[in-house]
């Protein structure tokens, strides 16, 4: 299954659905990653983490680790 | 327009995402008008500005910047118990003031979606109006307005544009709260049943601590429960309440319905937002990548970025470090003009007599404002460059980078930036912490800060590595820079540890969320930028400035008192009048000059023996059984005790204790108290009191000692509770004690 985290700069995905009720899985919802909406990865840190995405107009920094919660598909 | 309904004062309490121009919008309406303490029990930060519009006076209630009024913690559930009347001592909100950033409407809007569903009157701060402009979208803020069902108002709030429109906009607002219909709800109808029922049983209940004012369920609360991951429940219910089961099975009927919690509350405010955007945003053209993205590029790119990142450090740390001792000097020499004014030397009388009052002015009042202002410059520097990088979008930025490297300490990359400063100096760098919004990150950040080799801790490893460290070894000239490297090191190995355990004891939790937004580039504006650096100068001064002062007499009372005048002056008496008598009746000659000499000897000697019997010096003998493991005397001990205001105290405190007075200054006397120390001697066996393993050990109790009044001061305000502070210097004490006597026992089986 992809994830947010198996992404490349450049690749447009739309999100399937966001794992676990906890804050770390509310605070991806409410950032907007809801089932449905397209993000497009735009690269990784120097270090290699964290992630910056585009998703409903605006940047968004999220880790690796929190990246891999939300499943997505990605969209040609 | 109900105007019999309008109150004394309309409380509006202003809320918005973060990085929307809060603050600004704040000080543009409310100017110097403001109060700033914290809310009790919490380190959230409370700012009330007052305006008067009209006739109509306002108390304007600013709220943290959150991306959601759903609570994960007591810092965030303050924003909430402000809206809901909860916060003690508090009145409740007539009005919400709700700025969003017009470039990123979408997700503003959710929680503009959700204090809608306070039911309070809600205005609409449309701000950025023209970094919206630059993106090339254009806002049709009346069909937003006819859409949200509230007054929007298009505002550039750095610029004052349109801050004058929504003045009238609040004046004229009707003080009634307008209860939402329920057909207005985002929510699907299961919810809104299922929300419906809770709220209805709750109405006959009867808690012991009520959940409002009036002792009644909100229902914005219910349904905050109903969506809770469980921090509410846990805060509010307690275990055994059977309003839990009643929660779990609405729960899981929720998500029979295929509307689970959470996720069902995002899907439908996002919903809700895409209906309220309907037609607003227009793209006026399509641009590829906007000035902000190629910026972003660069500066997040993996090489150039990192290079920028690390230039731009190494230049907020040098002004830090090295050009704030300029302005600090300026102020040094003021702070000794002011003591010369009132102490006068020997060719002016001062202002006040010798005697303890004039003690007390010139070393318990003069020193501690000294000792409070001498923080300014490097608070100013600091904060200048953090208001810059905050108002132009970098410092999440900064964060971005940097995030990895302190993530492997179970930090965030928040934490980088005030650990940075902490190298210049604590205090600064413990105020920078505020950005970090988990409370446990701050708290482990601010709890290390003080184990960074600051600039106070220099003067102390000058002076000793220049006496104690041969250049004659196999090192040769590298021993000296070596050594005093190794002291850097040890304190961030030490913090690396302490930060790695702390978030693994007392600090342990959940890894808060990285999930934030990166904001777009902007031009800092100057008013924000200088605003900002003022405001923390200030906030220094005027809440930890009194405390710093106060520890500063303390001290000099302990070190002061008693004064057993005959005791100490008798021996000296007969010699002190025949010196007096000689140089009377003698012209000059080098013979007059060697009694001159003598009697400044004398009275250094005096200032000794008065050290020795005071509080301070009885309490130096009295703990020399527990320094002399780390190869200390009294001498030593008492010197460590006197620089709890601030490290270089020690120095001084050493210049008197050896007989060269008080004002030993580091560069001009540091031969002069580089003989003395290397001439000590032990009192009982006559060996050297100093040699390299107690001059090693003194230098590693001063890089993980709290010897700072400032620096716990500062915790003190920081953390809104005395807990933190007390912590942090017993471990650090700890830490030091044990640092000193391993380096100590080790050093001499080598090196004496």
């Amino acid at each position: 299954m992809t994830t947010l985290a198996d992404l490349t700069a450049g690749d447009r995905a739309k999100v399937l659905a966001v794992h676990a009720a906890d804050d770390v899985g509310l605070r991806l919802l409410e950032m907007g990653l809801t089932p449905g909406v397209e993000v497009r990865y735009i690269g990784a840190a120097p270090l290699g983490d964290p992630l910056e995405l585009e998703v409903r107009g605006y940047r968004l920094s999220l880790r690796r680790s929190e990246a891999a919660r939300v499943t997505v598909e990605t969209v040609l | 327009m109900a105007i019999s309904t309008v109150p004394a004062t309309t409380v509006v309490a202003l809320i918005g995402n973060p990085n929307t121009g809060k603050s600004t919008l704040f000080n543009a309406l409310a100017g110097m008008r403001q109060r700033v303490g914290n809310y009790p029990g919490v380190t959230v930060e409370k700012r009330v500005g007052h305006m008067t519009v009209g006739g109509r006076r306002f108390a304007l209630v600013d709220l943290p910047g959150t991306y959601s009024l759903a609570p994960r913690s007591p810092d965030e559930m303050v924003a909430v118990d402000v809206l809901l009347g909860r916060q003690p001592g508090e009145e409740m909100p007539h009005a919400v003031l709700c700025i969003v950033d017009a470039s990123n409407l979408e997700r503003n809007l959710y929680l503009v979606n959700q204090v809608r569903e306070l039911g309070l009157p809600v205005v609409v701060a449309l701000n950025m109006m023209d970094v919206a402009d630059g993106r090339g979208l254009s806002i049709d803020a009346e069909r937003l307005s006819r859409q949200l069902g509230a007054p929007v108002v298009p505002l550039v709030a750095h610029k004052r544009k349109g801050v004058e429109e929504l003045r009238r906009i609040l004046a004229s607002l009707d003080a009634q709260p307008s209860s939402t219909p329920a057909g207005d709800s985002p929510f699907p109808a299961a919810f809104q049943n299922e929300l419906a029922r809770l709220h209805d049983a709750l109405q006959t209940r009867i808690d012991e601590s009520p959940p409002s004012a009036d002792g009644r369920w909100p229902r914005f609360l219910v349904e905050r429960l109903l969506l809770d991951t469980g921090y509410l429940e846990g805060s509010l219910l307690a275990g055994d309440d059977p309003l839990r089961a009643e929660l779990r099975s609405a729960r899981s009927r929720l998500k029979s319905a295929g509307c689970p919690v959470p996720s069902v509350e995002a899907v439908a405010r996002y919903g809700w937002v895409a209906k309220a955007l309907d037609g607003v945003v227009t793209r006026r053209k399509q641009r590829p990548a906007t000035r902000s993205d190629r910026l972003d590029r660069v500066l997040t790119h993996k090489i150039w970025g990192s290079l920028l990142f690390a230039l731009l450090m190494a230049a907020i740390f040098s002004l830090m470090f090295f050009v704030a001792q300029w302005p600090m000097g300026w102020i040094e020499s003021a702070v000794e003009y002011a003591k010369w004014l009132i102490a006068g030397d020997e060719t002016k009388a001062g202002l006040l007599a010798t005697g303890p009052l004039q003690s007390l002015v010139v070393d318990g009042v003069i020193s501690g404002v000294g000792g409070v202002i001498i923080f300014l410059p490097q608070i100013l520097i600091l904060f200048f460059f953090i208001g810059i990088m905050e108002d132009c979008g970098y410092m999440a930025r900064a964060a971005f980078l940097m995030d990895k490297l302190m993530s492997k300490v179970g930090l965030s990359g928040k934490s980088f930036i005030p650990l940075l400063s902490s190298f210049a100096c604590a205090v600064p760098g413990i105020m920078a912490a505020r950005v970090i919004e988990n409370r446990r990150d701050r708290l482990a950040t601010v709890l290390v800060a003080p184990l960074m080799s600051c600039s106070a801790r220099l003067p102390v490893y000058t002076i000793l590595i220049a006496a104690f460290i041969p250049t004659t070894t196999l090192l040769g000239p590298f021993l000296p820079g070596l050594v005093m490297f190794s002291m850097y090191v040890l304190g961030m190995a030490v913090a690396v540890v302490v930060a790695f355990v702390l978030k693994r004891t007392i600090l342990r939790g959940d890894t808060p969320p990285f999930v934030m937004e990166l904001p777009s580039y902007k031009f800092p504006s100057t008013r924000n930028v200088l605003y900002r650096m003022f405001d923390r100068g200030l906030a220094f001064v005027r809440r930890a400035g009194t405390l710093i002062v106060a520890v500063t007499i303390v001290i000099w009372a302990l070190g002061y008192y008693p004064r057993d005048a005959q005791n100490v002056e008798d021996p000296y008496r007969a010699e002190m009048a025949a010196i007096d008598t000689a140089l009377r009746s003698r012209p000059a000659s080098p013979e007059r000059d060697g009694l001159s000499d003598r009697k400044a000897e004398i009275a250094n000697e005096i200032e000794e023996r008065y050290l020795e019997q005071s509080l301070l010096g009885r309490t130096g003998k009295w703990v020399e059984p527990a320094v002399r493991p780390l190869g200390w005397d009294w001498r030593i001990g008492c010197a460590a005790i006197a620089s709890f205001p601030a490290r270089e105290v020690v120095m001084s405190t050493l210049g008197v204790i050896y007989n060269l007075g008080s004002d030993v200054d580091p560069d001009a006397d540091a031969d002069r108290l580089t003989d003395r120390l290397k001439a000590a001697r032990w009192d009982d066996t006559g060996e050297p009191v100093y040699n390299v393993p107690v001059a090693l050990s003194i230098m590693v109790f001063f890089a993980l000692c709290a010897q700072c009044a400032s620096t716990l001061v500062t915790l003190k305000r920081e953390t809104n509770s005395w807990r933190w502070p007390v912590f942090a210097f017993t471990y650090m004490t700890i830490l030091a004690y044990l640092g000193a006597l391993a380096t100590y026992q080790v050093g001499r089986l080598f090196l004496s």
